[in-house]
């Protein structure tokens, strides 16, 4: 069954969708550090599409589908904003952030170490962003 | 996110209660970027009631370190649920910020 919430692009929306998800994680008794990361990846890439592709405009929204089939947790989210293109990305150095006391950045290197599968997609103007993780 | 402060001698403890994610990590950072927190020779961070930290949690501790380090003041964590300890070792952060499990430990840092 798919499950699905539609937010507006504000960081006090970050709450809702993780209250979502550990809603539909919740009848798949995981351990609490499995919940906690894939609950953890879903907010990072949450607040990059809200703070970063839609600059917290609360006019924007995101439409964002979560579901549980064959042992595996499935993730889309939606939206209209700027694209996020992964081949610039580059994984962070935490030395050097810790140096150079840089705040952001360490986001999408949480993401792909803890999701089996993250894909960006763009179509016309709509931007999909999905994950998916094998469970126990 | 609630931060309760706890001051003796040379050493601030800072108790966080709630989840440190992109919208509540700015009050930890307004927080740490107070100058007199300089003044200690040790931030203690007190993680019990800390149920939730992302990136933007991660990053205010990543910020504030070196600015710690080069005045004199350490940065330790105690107390750390297992599932929060985890985030930290997902990027190796465990073995560049200390962490120990008890208050006592930490004041014994």
């Amino acid at each position: 069954m798919q499950h699905t919430i539609r937010v507006s692009c504000s960081r006090s929306n970050l709450k809702t969708v993780r209250d979502f998800v550990a809603g539909v994680l919740q009848e798949h008794q995981l351990s609490d550090i499995l919940q906690n990361q894939i609950i953890l990846a879903v907010d990072e890439i949450v607040a990059n599409l809200i703070i970063h592709s839609n600059h917290e405009d609360e006019h924007k929204h995101l439409d964002i589908r979560v579901e549980i089939a064959n042992h595996e947790f499935r993730f889309e989210a939606e939206d209209d904003g700027q694209s996020f293109s992964p081949a610039e990305y580059r994984d962070p150095d935490l030395e050097e952030h810790i140096r150079t006391g840089r705040k952001g950045g360490v986001g999408i290197a949480l993401v792909n170490r803890i999701m089996d599968h993250v894909e960006y997609t763009t179509i016309g103007t709509r931007n999909f962003c999905r994950l998916s993780k094998r469970l126990p | 996110m609630k931060i309760a402060h706890h001051a003796i001698n040379d050493t601030l403890t800072l108790a966080l209660d709630g989840e440190l994610d992109a919208s509540s990590s700015v009050s930890l950072d307004t927080e740490l970027t107070k100058p007199d927190v300089l003044d200690y020779r040790k931030v203690m961070i007190d993680c019990q009631r800390l149920n939730y930290i992302s990136s933007a949690g991660l990053g205010v501790f990543i910020s504030h370190l070196q600015r710690f380090q080069d005045a004199g003041v350490k940065l330790v964590f105690f107390n750390m649920q297992e599932k929060v300890h985890n985030v930290f070792e997902i990027l190796g952060l465990d073995s560049l910020m200390t962490i120990v499990p008890t208050e006592q430990e930490a004041t014994a840092v």
